[in-house]
């Protein structure tokens, strides 16, 4: 379970965060709404510790990262699975050694073992017989797929998610949110996904919540979020040019 | 007034020095600690040693060349024709101890501080070095402490090569081209030539080594802005170390002692 308490960032004189309140339940998929600039992808570095907060505390199953430093922020940062939104791909590796790099470095897995789980991790991606290509030879959407394939290969217990649809055509962002939905299923991981593409959050979110100012204004199921009375909920999941938020 | 500091040149200043320092003191914190990145370690050895020495050869012949040529000048011109032969031990201590070491510092740091600064750089922007650390790798464990080993020991290595070719140009120039007296000439340079000369400008390469990495790394992990930011971080490296070069080069002059020998 990740519990996120009264956080608060600023940069220079920007404050992004304003003391955001979040509670992640083990095993369900939380999805973060907002404005781009909001500070989704703040807050989501701030979970897997890239980030340092001002105040406020984040407890990873109980434990608070914010306290931990060096080492032991990296061992807790090893339940963490993360896909970046350019995928983020080592440019100087080719995709198998993108993939294994956790994996060698972090486990005791032998090398037939580590082989296994990248030709696994490549398969539920769908990108089987890519492990010699380099990223340089990949679409937007294959680096993706990869960058998922790196971040499960560890099998971690926790997937953060940024921007997963961004920069790709329709039909690739919806098999992204199958996959999504598939590793929920399969290997029950806890994720977290920011974004502001409504039509993936409705498919893979068992609960929504919209970022605003630097604040969680509201935290429901996707229902309730279609049906909720704010307006501000309202204008930005209709996608209205006119309403309260103004930039 | 608070405002008025915040401001400052020198604060800022201030502020840079801390933030390399802060790099290199955490550098040494990891230089010990597993996992050790030996395949990273090795690729730097050949990107700083190996590769470096075409441009090493080049600089070190045309350093020995012209200071050789300059020595003949100078002693022909001052002191009289046959007194040529006696340059040789200061040709050989000015480059082995100073001229060497700083004109492979400057090479190295234009040629392979830059590509670190612009290679982490462009993975800071990329947001590798995050993935780096969601995969629970310390960045500077797997970047910055295999780069710094890599300097520390290859510096050496390249100055000594330098120093080697240098030596040699310059006995080319005044023996074989000029018709230097070849035995007073390397009977000289033999007598009045140390051990210690050559370790000294081998410990301002190790220092070099490590000035050159430390601030190609820190310039590429303070790297913002995209292709531009980039730019910003490798001619940043080149000048910051080019500097730091020749400031460090008269201090370590000055507190190592000029002789061991007594007297």
């Amino acid at each position: 379970m990740i519990r996120i308490v009264d956080l608060h960032k600023s940069f220079g004189q920007k404050e992004v965060l304003r003391g955001v309140d979040l509670t992640v339940q083990k095993g369900e998929t939380m999805v973060v709404i907002g404005q781009s600039g909001s500070g989704k992808s703040v807050l989501i570095k701030h979970m897997i510790g890239l980030l340092k907060p001002d105040s406020g505390q984040i407890y990873v199953d109980d434990i608070d990262i914010t306290r931990l430093r060096d080492d032991a922020l990296m061992r807790a940062t090893r339940k963490f699975g993360m896909l970046f939104q350019g995928a983020a791909l080592f440019d100087s590796m080719t995709v198998a050694e993108n993939v294994r790099f956790g994996l060698e470095r972090y486990t005791k897995l032998s090398e037939e073992q580590i082989q296994k789980r990248v030709a696994e991790s490549l398969d539920l991606v769908g990108l089987k017989g890519a492990e010699c290509l380099m990223p340089s030879e990949l679409s937007g959407g294959m680096k993706k797929r990869v960058g998922l394939a790196r971040a499960i290969a560890y099998q971690p217990e926790i997937m953060l998610y940024d921007e997963p649809s961004t920069g790709i055509d329709p039909i690739r962002a919806d098999a992204i949110n199958d996959l999504i939905n598939k590793l929920k299923c399969e290997m029950g991981i806890t994720s977290v996904v920011i974004t502001h593409d409504m039509v993936s959050s409705y498919k893979i979110a068992d609960r929504i919540a919209m970022l605003y100012e630097g604040k969680i204004i509201e935290v429901g199921t996707p229902e309730e979020i279609r049906s909720s009375p704010n307006p501000i909920i309202q204008q930005f999941i209709h996608g209205q040019a006119e309403g309260p938020i103004k930039d | 007034m608070a405002n008025l500091f915040a401001n400052a040149p020198v604060l800022s200043a201030f502020e840079e020095i801390g933030s390399v320092g802060l790099l290199f003191f955490k550098t040494l914190k990891n230089l010990f600690r597993r996992p050790r990145e030996h395949q990273t370690m090795l690729q730097q050895l050949e990107e700083i040693g190996v590769r470096s020495l075409p441009v090493v050869s080049l600089t070190a012949a045309f350093g020995g060349l012209v200071f050789g040529f300059q020595m003949y000048v100078g002693l022909h011109r001052y002191i009289g024709p046959g007194s040529e032969a006696y340059g040789g031990p200061v040709i050989t201590l000015s480059l082995v101890k100073e001229l060497i070491p700083i004109l492979v510092g400057l090479m190295i740091s234009g040629r392979v501080g830059s590509s670190m600064a612009a290679e982490i750089g462009t993975m800071k922007i990329t947001e590798q070095i995050d993935a780096l650390h969601s995969l629970g790798a310390n960045p500077i464990r797997y970047l910055v402490v295999p780069r710094m080993l890599a300097g520390f020991f290859m510096m050496p290595c390249l100055v000594l090569y330098g120093d080697f070719i240098g030596i040699l140009s310059a006995y080319f120039y005044n023996v074989i081209l000029m018709g230097v007296n070849r035995i007073v000439y390397v009977q000289n340079t033999l007598n009045y030539l140390e051990i210690w000369d050559i370790s000294t400008g081998l410990i301002k390469a190790c220092v070099f080594g490590v000035v050159i990495s430390i601030v190609g790394c820190w310039q590429g992990m303070e790297t913002e802005g995209g292709a531009e930011g980039v730019g910003r971080a490798t001619t940043r490296t080149v000048v910051i170390s080019s500097i730091s070069i020749l400031i460090l080069n008269f201090f370590i002059s000055k507190l190592l002692p000029a002789t061991l020998k007594g007297g």
